[in-house]
């Protein structure tokens, strides 16, 4: 579903990603973990295309994001290649990024009927059975500044929901939220992915959250992925030294 | 004060010379901001430069000159001269746009990137993320520099007199003074309060305006006052 090969990606002479491959199947759970800086958001970054890789490409469900093909020869992708490849991602932020100047229903509806061509009527229907599934069905009418941080990450989820995605990306959601409403929304996450068949690309702290949602952990230091296992291998019996190391300092605090 | 009733009539035949103006050279302001505010920030380097060009222009030439422009040179080189209150409204809209054009491209430019972001990964269309996303959130920061440009631009309607209009401070001027010239500080006085109200009148809209917006976004500045006046913000 999701392919890195060879990518690169430099911010002035600062390199944040080198070289860097790797792919992800559909319907996988990916968390990425390592320190901060290491280049973990930036891929989420790249694959949201809100940054352009430097070298090295990459595919979503076989389309390149920056490169298309025409008569025969690449391409630079134009905007109507890259919005064609961005109907199948959606991404969760830190800071949630909802729109302050819409209720928590224009939000939910404005991409479905301006993007996705959804009638009103069906994009609120949507809407609403999204706020069901989040847990805030009564909270249609309010404004995101009324609603608390995981409330307000849980209505970002159902905002990413209703663009139906074939790929989630979430970065660092919960690391924005008070202790105490992290749990509510670790847990809506574990059951959206036990219960979709949406691929998964985390960036997360939450080191038990990696641990059981993931299929697959991979352990980020400078720009490049130093140990790639399933989580069971890798917080049990990590092989790499910087991994230990790592989870010495986040887990066995 | 002898002859008050003289004073305000007279003055208040000049009223509407200046509402019009005032409130002509405003809606054109508001148009022109907006074109040349979003010109600037253009992706289009053409389009930049003449933005670019348009605003330094005409902040950066005196008014009363772009007007004597407008009145006495531009019908030597089109052979016509315009009606002269639409000048006036013409002149006063494009100097004021210059200014407006800087307060809608700052505005803009205030709207945090995550912003922009969540609207790229929704895959909304860059006009639709202006127009949808940005805009609306720039408004709030426009209002309150708006409020003052428009009443610079109401006291900039006084420079109409130069050009024959009628407006208020003409009627002063031309009509009043030569005859109660004993009483000048007075009809100044007088003048000073028409402009005065207008100018309160102007306040009064645009506050009104900022309390729907800053609503709009979610915030509630009378839970910001509340707060203030309990203490509650500074424990």
């Amino acid at each position: 579903m999701i392919e890195f090969d060879g990518v690169e990606k430099r911010f002035g002479d600062h390199v944040v990603l080198s070289e860097l491959s790797f792919a992800v199947a559909p319907g996988e759970h990916v968390c990425l973990i390592g320190p901060s800086g290491s280049g973990k958001t930036t891929i989420l970054r790249l694959l949201m295309t809100l940054e352009k890789v430097d070298a090295g490409t990459i595919t979503v469900g076989g389309t390149s994001l920056s490169h298309m093909d025409k008569g025969g020869t690449l391409v630079p992708a134009d905007d109507k290649h890259v919005r064609e490849v961005r109907k199948r991602i959606g991404m969760v932020f830190q800071q949630f990024n909802l729109f302050p100047n819409m209720t928590v229903r224009g939000n939910l509806i404005e991409a479905p009927t301006r993007v996705l061509g959804l009638s009103k009527e069906e994009a609120t229907a949507r809407a609403q059975e999204l706020l069901d599934l989040v847990g805030l069905g009564d909270r249609m009418d309010s404004h995101p500044t009324q609603l608390s941080g995981g409330q307000q990450q849980r209505v970002a989820i159902a905002r990413a929901l209703a663009m139906r995605p074939d790929v989630l990306l979430l970065d660092e959601v919960t690391s924005a939220l008070d202790p105490e409403l992290v749990a509510g929304v670790l847990t809506l996450l574990r059951d959206l992915g036990a219960s979709t068949d949406i691929t998964f690309l985390c960036v997360t702290h939450e080191m038990g959250f990696a641990r059981d949602f993931s299929d697959r952990v991979m352990m980020f230091d400078g720009g490049r992925v130093i140990e790639d296992a399933a989580p069971e291998k890798l917080f049990t019996a990590p092989e790499h030294e910087r991994t230990r190391a790592f989870l010495h300092a986040v887990v066995d605090r | 004060m002898d002859n008050l009733g003289t004073f305000l009539s007279v003055l208040s035949q000049g009223l509407p010379f200046t509402i019009i103006a005032t409130v002509g050279g405003i809606a054109l302001t508001i148009v022109l901001s907006f074109v040349a505010g979003l010109a600037l920030l253009s992706s289009s380097r053409t389009v930049r430069i003449i933005a670019r060009v348009y605003v330094e222009g005409l902040r950066g030439t005196s008014e009363v000159v772009q007007l004597f422009w407008i009145f006495f040179a531009l019908p030597v080189l089109v052979g016509f001269q315009i009606v002269p209150i639409w000048a006036g409204i013409l002149v006063l809209g494009l100097n004021h746009g210059a200014y407006g054009a800087e307060i809608v491209r700052g505005a803009v430019q205030s709207v945090p990137r995550a912003q922009i972001e969540g609207a790229i990964a929704l895959n909304l269309t860059p006009a639709q993320r202006m127009r949808r996303v940005v805009l609306p959130q720039a408004v709030v920061e426009m209002l309150p520099p708006f409020n003052n440009l428009f009443i610079q631009l109401l006291k900039s309607t006084a420079l109409l007199s130069f050009v024959s209009i009628n407006e208020i401070t003409r009627q002063a001027q031309q009509v009043l003074v030569p005859r109660f010239n004993p009483q000048a500080f007075e009809i100044f006085l007088l003048l000073l309060v028409m402009y005065l109200v207008m100018s309160l009148v102007i306040t009064a809209v645009m506050r009104t305006l900022e309390r729907v917006a800053a609503a709009r976004v979610g915030r509630t500045p009378s839970a910001r006052s509340r707060r203030q006046a309990t203490g509650a913000g500074v424990a």
